[in-house]
């Protein structure tokens, strides 16, 4: 065996699955008031945060579950989940790594993410966020010497409430879509970023969430603001454990980039995609939605989607400055019994906005997935343009694959151009392939990665690595 | 709403010699419509543009009774020159005239119906308006290995005498194995406000081939729908071409089931807006067996105010391999106020399929204005001969030479 099939061999199963025995402090099952009260009270939140959740569950009582989407799931009880949990040891928060609860710092050390600074041979800051709490934010001191803000939202709730207040919900606002609201109601931790004006950040930031506890769901809120001409690399990976029941993720990212500043958010998603006859996983139910609020601004999101029962999301950038940019690059397979109905939205508002859209799906076993987007140029969005290729490869005739791009021009100076094309590995590839010495499970995954490879080129470095690694795993089986 | 059209389906049966079994038929399907109502925006089909909404705004509240019982003129002035022709003639909804004088009058057969089911699953509630309020529903049946000599022309037109404002016809067509039919719909002037909502049935058998060609040219102020329902057995072929200019509103559907294998489908469409005109063309093809083709070609030119949409769906049975299946939608805005819609689709279950399609939409290309005016055209000219040759592309998918060239001189293109 070389070494690539043992790698193979090692992670054929999913090795993120084991739990975590910790003991936990959980809210009140179900979804009311007082829930959205005990969470708040938890966390110490000032009012104008706890009347920011209640505006949210007012607005959620009115709201409908969408039931457009492609892949559909049985009825969510809303009432059955437990909206906050987290471990018992970060009550009273640890002053430092070492007060941690070790049982913690090894999940993170087997999940490969070491949260001591000394143990990282690269620079990545890291926000570790275990079911409803983040954990431990690594690398604080040499960002703060940039005046950088990279912290948990509930921290940054009590430190720098000028800025949450400013901004939180200026692109997802309260009265958003269903899973958007009831995030917004009850959200717990996630990420915190500010960069200040003209700071170029050092090094990549990145959080890392867990799910541990059963029958929680996780709700965590990302805030990233960027002041002018700064510029920051945002990475986030999230795993779970193997349950048989289907635990619900939605979560809300919002970006913010002001005058001249640059985001790039990258994902890989590796979420608990359930067993091969389907039975469990997560439903990745997330709103991702950046804002180029100002002129010559860039937004760019990269994703990586392999894991998840359910992966519904749309990363959208909405072009408000003049000059701005958005990018959508995505990778999402599915295997098995998995679902996706992913893709992304551009809304061309500012002049000479321009957008591109690299989108590749590949689909095996008895799997379905939807590219779905939008794109929208607003009649004063003069002199902008479009650019969207989606691909999609089947593997066998189980799956699915659609295309379904929504595509609004109504500025006559603007271009909008879209391809797409859906085929299978063809035989000649595979026959070129073999014949050089390689098996056919090599063959695919070369070509599959050839196929990817636009997208996997946008990957930082070190999650570029991961994410080829995952993509031959992902479509372990499907061969043959 | 419902009060008027209950109103004016008693008068409908009262004037009209239906049976109680016709009439209660027509009734369940009236009952459906009152149930469902106009579609509107909230629908996925109808997102583009709301009928429900288009039809509040152009004409209020619609009429629906009209007297079949009694005749009306034809004016022969609709008719198509230099071309011979068969002709079907709709005056306000009735048939006033049915001509094959050209035919082997053994090889075709024309029956008149009034009880007709619908074969096929449906949502669209204009089915059940259509079901409930045609007076006949008239079936060409076209028989095995008979090709017809000359092209069948429909007339669509309205006069002044009409009272209702809403007119709702069906045609089936029958097409036996090896035979061939030419159809083109005309659309005439019109003066008065109505919503037309027409369905067409057609059934292709083994090796048949059906052409049917669309002309909406002339300006008029109707509303209308079309709705073609293709079914497709092996080896069989269906073109269909649209032009979209005439009326106010016009939302062209197509659904065809390739369910033959080597059947193939073509579909080839012409938006050419002006004011305030708002035109779709919807198609979904299913290609539920192996070896089927489909391909679709729509283009638009859209001047000020004018909205055009396409939304094409090709669904792939995950039976049907060996598909190729292919879609491309070009837009020209030439106004600030103009708009393109478009939301082509894939459903795919089949993994040796080629399926593709592609849309691009913008303004004329300046360096191609640049190039014919440094070679001594105008701006004027520059941007009409580009234009022309944008459409000429589709118009050349025809594959009958005299109907190409009569459609040609219609839309007022050059070769």
């Amino acid at each position: 065996m070389d070494t690539r099939e043992k790698d193979i061999e090692k992670l054929k199963d999913y090795k993120y699955g084991f739990t975590t025995d910790i003991e936990n402090i959980k809210s009140p099952k179900g979804l009311n008031e007082d829930v959205i009260k005990f969470i708040s009270n938890i966390k110490k939140e000032p009012k104008w945060m706890l009347d920011f959740r209640l505006k949210a569950y007012e607005r959620l009582k009115l709201l409908k579950e969408p039931n457009w989407q492609k892949p559909k799931y049985p009825k969510i009880d809303y009432q059955d989940l437990y909206y906050y949990s987290a471990p018992k040891s970060m009550k009273d928060k640890p002053k430092s790594l070492d007060e941690l609860d070790p049982k913690l710092l090894e999940t993170y050390k087997k999940l490969g993410i070491p949260l001591q600074e000394q143990a990282r041979l690269n620079g990545i800051a890291v926000d570790a966020v275990f079911d409803s709490v983040s954990v431990a934010t690594t690398f604080k001191g040499e960002l703060t010497k940039h005046g950088i803000i990279f912290c948990s939202m509930s921290e940054a709730i009590q430190k720098h409430p000028d800025l949450v207040k400013k901004y939180l919900g200026t692109v997802i606002p309260v009265t958003d879509h269903f899973f958007a609201t009831l995030n917004s109601a009850v959200f717990t931790d996630g990420s915190f970023v500010y960069i200040p004006e003209g700071v170029k950040c050092p090094m990549e930031l990145s959080t890392y969430f867990r799910i541990n506890a059963s029958e929680t769901g996780q709700f965590e809120r990302t805030l990233i603001i960027a002041d002018k001409g700064s510029y920051v690399s945002y990475l986030e990976g999230c795993t779970a454990p193997m349950r048989d029941e289907n635990q619900l993720h939605a979560a809300n990212v919002e970006l913010i980039a002001l005058d001249d500043a640059e985001i790039k958010y990258s994902t890989v998603q590796n979420w608990y995609p359930g067993d091969e006859n389907g039975k469990g996983g997560i439903y990745n139910f997330v709103t991702k939605r950046g804002l180029c609020k100002g002129n010559n601004s860039k937004i760019s999101w990269t994703q990586v989607e392999t894991g998840s029962a359910i992966t519904w999301k749309y990363p959208s950038c909405i072009l408000k400055g003049d000059n701005s940019i958005g990018e959508f690059y995505s990778i999402a397979i599915t295997n098995n019994h998995q679902k996706a109905d992913t893709g992304t939205k551009m809304i061309h508002l500012g002049k000479n906005t321009k957008s591109k859209i690299i989108s590749k799906g590949i689909s095996a076993g008895f799997s379905d997935m939807t590219y779905r987007g939008l794109v929208d140029i607003n009649s004063k969005a003069k002199n902008s343009s479009n650019y969207t290729q989606c691909d999609s490869l089947l593997m066998g005739n189980k799956c699915g694959a659609h295309t379904v791009p929504y595509i609004k021009n109504k500025n006559f100076d603007s271009n909008i151009a879209h391809e797409a094309t859906t085929s299978k590995i063809s035989e000649e590839q595979l026959h070129y392939c073999q014949q050089r010495g390689l098996n056919p499970e090599e063959a695919v995954g070369l070509i599959v990665n050839g196929f990817c490879k636009e997208v996997l080129q946008q990957l930082p470095m070190e999650f570029a690595v991961e994410a080829q690694k995952l993509v031959g795993i992902s479509l372990e089986g499907s061969v043959g | 709403m419902s009060e008027q059209l209950q109103s004016d389906f008693d008068k409908l049966v009262k004037t009209s010699k239906f049976s109680n079994e016709e009439i209660q038929f027509k009734k369940n399907y009236l009952d459906n419509f009152i149930k469902k109502g106009f579609p509107n925006r909230k629908q996925e089909d109808w997102k583009f543009l709301d009928i429900s909404q288009i039809i509040k705004k152009n004409i209020s509240d619609l009429s629906y009774f009209n007297d079949y019982s009694k005749s009306n003129k034809i004016d022969p002035s609709i008719f198509v020159d230099g071309l011979e022709h068969n002709k079907i003639i709709f005056i306000n909804g009735r048939i006033e005239k049915i001509d094959f004088n050209f035919e082997d009058q053994n090889k075709i057969e024309i029956i008149n119906e009034t009880k007709k089911d619908i074969s096929f699953d449906y949502e669209n509630s204009l089915i059940d308006l259509n079901s409930a309020l045609t007076d006949k529903v008239l079936k060409v049946l076209v028989k095995k290995d008979y090709s017809l000599k000359k092209p069948l022309i429909i007339y669509h037109s309205t006069s002044d005498k009409i009272k209702s404002t809403n007119i709702n016809l069906r045609l089936d067509f029958e097409l036996g194995e090896n035979s061939c039919l030419k159809l083109i719909d005309c659309f005439g002037y019109s003066t008065a406000r109505s919503f037309i909502n027409i369905f067409y049935n057609f059934n292709l058998e083994k090796g048949s081939i059906l052409k049917n060609y669309k002309i909406d040219k002339f300006r008029n102020n109707n509303l209308k729908y079309s709705f073609n329902n293709i079914e497709q057995d092996n080896n069989s072929v269906s073109e269909t071409f649209i032009l979209s200019a005439g009326s106010d509103y016009f939302k062209n559907e197509i659904n065809c089931n390739l369910n033959g294998e080597y059947s193939s489908a073509f579909i080839n469409g012409i938006f050419s807006l002006k004011e305030n005109q708002q035109h779709e063309i919807r198609t979904t093809i299913n290609h539920l067996v192996e070896n089927t083709k489909s391909y679709q070609l729509i283009k638009s030119v859209l001047g000020k105010n004018s909205k055009s949409a396409y939304q094409g769906r090709i669904f792939v049975n995950s039976k049907a391999q060996k598909t190729d299946g292919y879609q491309l939608s070009k837009a020209i805005l030439l106004d600030e106020t103009s708009e393109f819609n478009a939301k082509p689709e894939l459903e795919i279950y089949a993994d040796d399929v080629k399926c593709s399609h592609g849309s691009a939409s913008g303004s004329l290309d300046e360096n191609s204005i640049f190039y014919l005016m440094s070679r001594g055209l105008n701006y004027q000219q520059s941007k009409e001969l580009l234009i022309n040759g944008f459409l000429m592309d589709v118009v050349e998918k025809i594959t009958d030479v005299e109907i190409k060239n009569l459609i040609t001189n219609i839309i007022g293109l050059k070769q």
